[in-house]
């Protein structure tokens, strides 16, 4: 049964497994150098669709099938979905699911989306709420710029800060059972305004929500870096894993080796133009469905951290000036 | 020898107006919409003040291209627009200097929404 | 304990931390790219205003043509997606031409096709050169009056 340590920190002792998992993402991140690891690489980012929006909702449906047959689910195994995205309205997972008429549940912490659902869907799975249930999320490079910044080919400069949206999507399907990965504990986020207000340098303005978290992890699990193999954040990039890394510096805690971001390690940033790194909540999916999970459950990594990270602004809140917020979700993952 | 000059010129007048904006995009937090708007006033500006014209005169479509040019059009027209109808040339002047822009961009775009497909931006060849 | 401040950093603090690790745009490389291919759209313009001017027409017209010219140029490139790759390199060496503004026009007319020809592509078309047009308008409207009132007491 699920209890809470403290602080946002819940424990789960059921034996909470991510039985199957699954990945699609788009030709570039195909490209990168874990190409390799993903369940499907499309040729391009439309899909054969009208619309960015229907591609990115079709990556999710993909994602939430090849899950489902990874694991020889049907879809009537799964009890509920958590699903979310960056779309407005989350409608990126309102047309990717619709089709599936299961109980759903839309969630959103932006880029943190990932970490967020897979929390209340092992939650769930703890309180043996159903059998199975899914967490699925997605961004589209195309769907976001268009969205938060401007039309496709419109000659914009990026800044060196800025951060390349994926274009990909990831679903876990958890549920009581014996096979690792299996889920040990979640933090909960706080929102954590560090007053950033440049829109194009979102790895600053998560980099201090997710060193509360993994902090506040540390504390209220008793535990310290040493017991963990890797601590992954969700898409901080270069800015915001340099700036992490000086805020554990601060409490003589080297985070270097240990540390690593899905954000960075999407992309080859020296042959890929994503200038910061990768962001968006199928960029921390992807990497997680593609490459964490199977290294945990091969037990080439023991006991991890997934820090997915999330900007809590919109388009408007920029223009009148606030500050961007950021949030971030952990679990704490394990092959035992 | 005077047709090379002239090429030199527009590109050095127009490579140094462009510079100066690219000075402002690294330097400031200016977005790009902004940059064009302090553009076109800086134009209206200094065509007004009759400072711009020289510049044109001398430097052909290195001054007239860039943005700073569209809002010299601008002041010109408006000076035009006066001269002729008075008062009622406040509110014709603008509209009519840039008119064959404005509507070139308008109709081409929406031509172009018709007949091109958009663009995939994620496969970077 | 709960509510404890975890992150024990102010903001002035956190900001000289982050700024730090921030990139910055290298002026060496951005500056020379953005004069260089500024100064070659211009050098296009001047091109076709003299192509203009040896079929005979005026200045005036030959300068508008020109203006026509370009804008046509930019919409084809914005429209096959040309415009975008040369312009991550140009930065304002694309941006500040009056190409500039035409691709700003055509690319969210061709963006927002998807959500209708009237409250897509027609709604959307100003939407980055709307501002552009709006203070041009308004400045030379200003000249306009200060013309006027000259013209009432002095001229």
């Amino acid at each position: 049964m699920a209890r809470l340590l403290c602080d946002g920190t819940v424990e789960l002792n059921g034996g909470v497994s991510v039985y199957s998992y699954g990945s699609a993402v788009g030709k570039m991140e195909g490209d990168g150098p874990l190409g390799a690891c993903f369940d499907y690489i499309a040729k391009g980012a439309e899909l054969g669709k009208e619309t960015w929006e229907q591609a990115e909702s079709t990556f999710q449906q993909y994602a939430f099938e090849i899950a489902l047959k990874k694991g020889s689910f049907i879809k009537d195994d799964i009890s509920f979905i958590f699903a979310g995205d960056l779309l407005n309205q989350c409608t990126g997972s309102a047309y990717g699911l619709r089709d599936t008429s299961l109980p759903f549940f839309g969630v959103y912490g932006a880029c943190s989306t990932m970490a967020e659902s897979l929390s209340l869907a092992s939650l769930f799975a703890d309180m043996r709420l159903g059998e199975y249930s899914a967490a699925i999320t997605s961004s589209h490079f195309c769907s976001a710029e268009r969205q938060f910044r401007f039309p496709i080919n419109y000659g914009g400069v990026r800044t060196p800060t800025a951060q390349w949206t994926a274009t990909a999507s990831g679903c876990c399907i958890v549920g009581a059972a014996d096979k690792p990965p299996f889920v040990k504990s979640f933090t909960t986020g706080k929102i954590t305004d560090m007053g950033v207000k440049d829109a194009n340098n979102m790895g600053a303005a998560m980099a201090g929500a997710a060193y509360d978290t993994i902090k506040r992890h540390f504390i209220n699990t008793k535990t310290t870096l040493a017991d963990y193999d890797a601590v992954f954040t969700g898409d901080l990039g270069q800015v915001g894993s340099d700036t992490l890394k000086e805020l554990f510096e601060r409490d003589n805690i080297s985070i270097e080796g240990k540390h690593e971001d899905c954000g960075l390690m999407l992309y080859d940033r020296e042959k890929q133009d994503v200038h910061a790194g990768g962001s968006g909540c199928g960029c921390s999916a992807s990497v997680l469905c593609g490459h964490i999970l199977p290294m945990i459950e091969k037990g080439e990594l023991h006991r991890v951290l997934f820090a997915a990270t999330g900007a809590l602004m919109s388009t408007t809140s920029v223009q009148q000036g606030e500050s961007i917020p950021g949030i971030s979700h952990l679990l704490e993952l394990s092959d035992n | 020898m005077d047709m090379i000059m002239e090429y030199v010129w527009a590109f050095l007048v127009g490579g140094t107006l462009c510079a100066i904006g690219q000075l402002l995009i690294d330097l400031t937090k200016l977005t790009p919409a902004r940059i064009l708007v302090i553009y076109v006033i800086s134009g209206v500006v200094l065509g007004a003040l009759g400072l711009y014209q020289p510049l044109v005169d001398f430097a052909g479509a290195g001054a007239s291209v860039p943005l700073t040019g569209f809002g010299n059009l601008l002041a010109q027209g408006m000076k035009k627009a006066v001269e002729r109808d008075g008062f009622l040339g406040i509110f014709t002047g603008g509209f009519t200097a840039c008119s064959a822009g404005v509507t070139a961009a308008m109709v081409f775009g929406l031509i172009c929404a018709v007949v091109f497909k958009r663009t995939d931006r994620t496969r970077q060849e | 304990m709960k509510g404890d401040v975890i992150l024990n950093v102010s903001k002035k603090e956190y900001e000289s931390i982050y700024q730090k690790h921030s990139g910055k745009s290298k002026l060496y490389i951005t500056i020379p790219k953005a004069f260089a291919i500024g100064g070659f759209i211009c050098c296009i313009g001047e091109f076709f205003t003299n192509m203009y001017l040896y079929m005979g027409f005026d200045a005036e017209k030959a300068a508008a043509y020109t203006s026509i010219t370009l804008v046509l140029l930019s919409a084809l490139f914005t429209g096959f997606g040309l415009y975008e790759r040369i312009a991550k390199h140009a930065g304002a060496g694309t941006l500040v031409p009056i190409t500039g503004f035409a691709n700003a026009v055509v690319s969210p007319a061709l963006e927002f096709h998807t959500e209708g020809l009237v409250l897509g592509t027609a709604a959307k078309m100003f939407v980055i050169a709307g501002p552009v047009i709006v203070y041009g308008i308004f400045s030379a409207f200003v000249y306009g009056i200060v013309l006027v009132i000259i013209k009432a007491f002095g001229g």
